[in-house]
């Protein structure tokens, strides 16, 4: 199978690699996947004090396709709010680096990986409001 | 391509090229100046030539395996010959038994033809390897039955590379008068087969395995005791009614001559293979968390699997660009499933998935050993930096204590 020039370009030169202090306040992490599937993705979104995703990081163990995915993904949510994140299709992600059929729960896998780092942000963000009551 | 170089091929257990020299031979049949008539006309030249041919690659296939050449019958490759010898044997001795023995770490050709015949309401037996790869003997023994007709067992793994004794357990299978049928299509030229002493009754071969043609291959069916099948395929009864249709002479004439070279160049060079081989195995065991696969003595010289713990196949081969290997990982496979072979080395998935097949042949030199060497070491380490799981273990995060969301 050949691999598009999209995801060539994002697997050999990922972008966004790396990790954030998943202990602050203002950053959230998701990690989907097992590796008995092949797949993991962690993805982490800081966010500043408007709610505006101001860096975001990931590391993947997973096929050239998922490194793809989460490397396009953390470039597309830097500068969105966490709604417009949120709204971020894994269709979007498959258009953009022509994956083939085989490889769509790569995308599949890296919409969980944004929404569940979201949700982890709210959930600490509830948990800071509870806690300044 | 934007590299106008050619990757090292390091895949010759997947096909291998044809040596120039077979090639050569294979030439001499096609044309109207060659040997290209049909070895079945009797009446004219062009086909007792071209039975001349294909008489003598009968008689240097048979020769590699210290066989008669009468006990050889073309097919059009290994899948065929295992259908032939599984199908064949069990349809012949069905009043005897509907009972069969094969094992999990078998080729796909034999494993789903034994699932055809359990459509046919026969019961197949598919036994464990010890995490070696090597089947138990006594594993292998208590499964032989009173209705078993055919124990099926391959006599090198085409992933892992390991050889099967198929001594003992040929000779288990005469002591239970069971038929043994060996699938050798990765051993002709890679360990010696000496079928005058070995008690096999039914072998399969390849050509393209051993610097032959694709599309050619053989059933080696025993005369002494006399070993009977019944024919898959229907038409002009050649082959003694065991295969009809019309004989490949050029493809013949390839696989005897690949098999004649094999025989005798086999000894220079696995000596060769071997030592090209421990290269690659010292150069890649001093990573962190590399694990080869299958046992590493009872092992083809040619065969290297290894798993880079945290590192996913499909990805370090995409990014081995400089050459062509293969993987366990699912993703290089339709379904999502890692190496069943693997597995049933009682191997983690996460370790199939992470696995790399090196295998080295002919053309294989120290260079392109070295080359390699040097790609994994950099690659592997990039990946690595890149693996929130290689993240993990560097933290001390015991990997089996964390809750995934499988998918």
């Amino acid at each position: 199978m050949a691999y598009s020039k999209q995801v060539l370009d994002h697997y050999e030169n990922p972008r966004n690699v790396g990790t954030l202090d998943t202990d602050a306040a203002n950053v959230g992490t998701g990690m989907v996947g097992a590796p008995a599937c092949g797949d993991v993705m962690r993805l982490q979104i800081q966010v500043d004090q408007q709610g505006v995703i101001e860096d975001a990081r990931f590391k993947t163990y997973g096929c050239g396709s998922a490194i793809a995915s989460s490397s396009l993904l953390t470039e597309w949510v830097k500068g969105k709010t966490l709604e417009q994140a949120q709204a971020i299709k894994n269709t979007e992600i498959v258009e953009e680096l022509a994956l083939p059929p085989v490889k769509i729960h790569c995308s599949v896998l890296a919409e969980d990986a944004i929404k569940a780092a979201i949700t982890d942000l709210q959930n600490k963000q509830a948990d800071d409001v509870h806690h300044s009551e | 391509m934007d590299n106008m170089k050619l990757p090292v091929y390091l895949d010759y257990s997947a096909t291998t090229p044809i040596d120039p020299r077979v090639a050569e031979k294979m030439c001499e049949c096609l044309t109207l100046d060659g040997d290209f008539g049909n070895p079945a006309s009797r009446s004219h030249a062009f086909g007792w030539n071209a039975e001349q041919r294909v008489d003598q690659a009968r008689e240097q296939v048979a020769a590699l395996l210290n066989a008669n050449s009468k006990e050889i019958v073309w097919t059009s490759g290994a899948t065929e010959s295992n259908n032939l010898a599984i199908k064949g044997a069990a349809h012949f001795h069905q009043k005897k038994g509907r009972h069969i023995v094969t094992v999990k770490t078998e080729h796909k050709a034999v494993l789903d033809t034994c699932r055809q015949l359990e459509r046919e309401g026969y019961e197949v037996t598919y036994l464990d390897v010890q995490p070696s790869g090597l089947i138990d003997t006594e594993t292998f023994r208590a499964a032989l039955r009173e209705d078993t007709v055919l124990a099926s067992v391959m006599h090198v793994n085409n992933e892992i590379g390991v050889i099967q004794d198929i001594d003992t357990l040929g000779a288990l299978c005469r002591e239970h008068r069971v038929l043994f049928h060996v699938d050798a299509a990765q051993s002709p030229g890679k360990i010696e087969v000496d079928l005058q002493k070995t008690p096999v009754d039914l072998m399969s071969l390849s050509a393209h395995k051993v610097y032959g043609p694709k599309g050619i291959g053989a059933l080696y069916v025993r005369r002494k005791p006399r070993v009977r099948i019944e024919a898959q395929i229907h038409g002009g009864g050649h082959e003694r009614g065991m295969r009809s249709g019309t004989l490949a002479t050029h493809q013949i004439v390839g696989m005897g001559e690949a098999f004649h070279l094999a025989k005798a160049e086999m000894v220079e060079e696995n000596k060769r293979l071997q030592t090209l081989r421990d290269k690659l195995y010292h150069g890649l065991k001093d990573l962190e968390e590399v694990y080869v696969n299958g046992d590493l003595q009872q092992r083809i010289a040619g065969n290297l699997n290894i798993s880079f713990n945290y590192v996913e196949g499909e990805s370090l081969m995409m990014a081995l660009k400089g050459m062509a290997v293969s993987s366990g990982s699912a993703c290089t496979s339709a379904s999502l499933e890692p190496s069943y072979v693997l597995r049933a080395l009682g191997r983690d998935d996460e370790l199939a998935h992470s696995s790399i097949r090196f295998t080295l042949g002919r053309f294989t030199t120290e260079a392109d050993v070295d080359d390699v060497l040097q790609q994994i070491h950099t690659q592997v380490q990039r990946l690595r930096e890149l693996s929130p799981l290689w993240d993990m273990y560097k933290a001390g995060i015991d990997l089996k204590s964390v809750q995934w969301a499988a998918h």
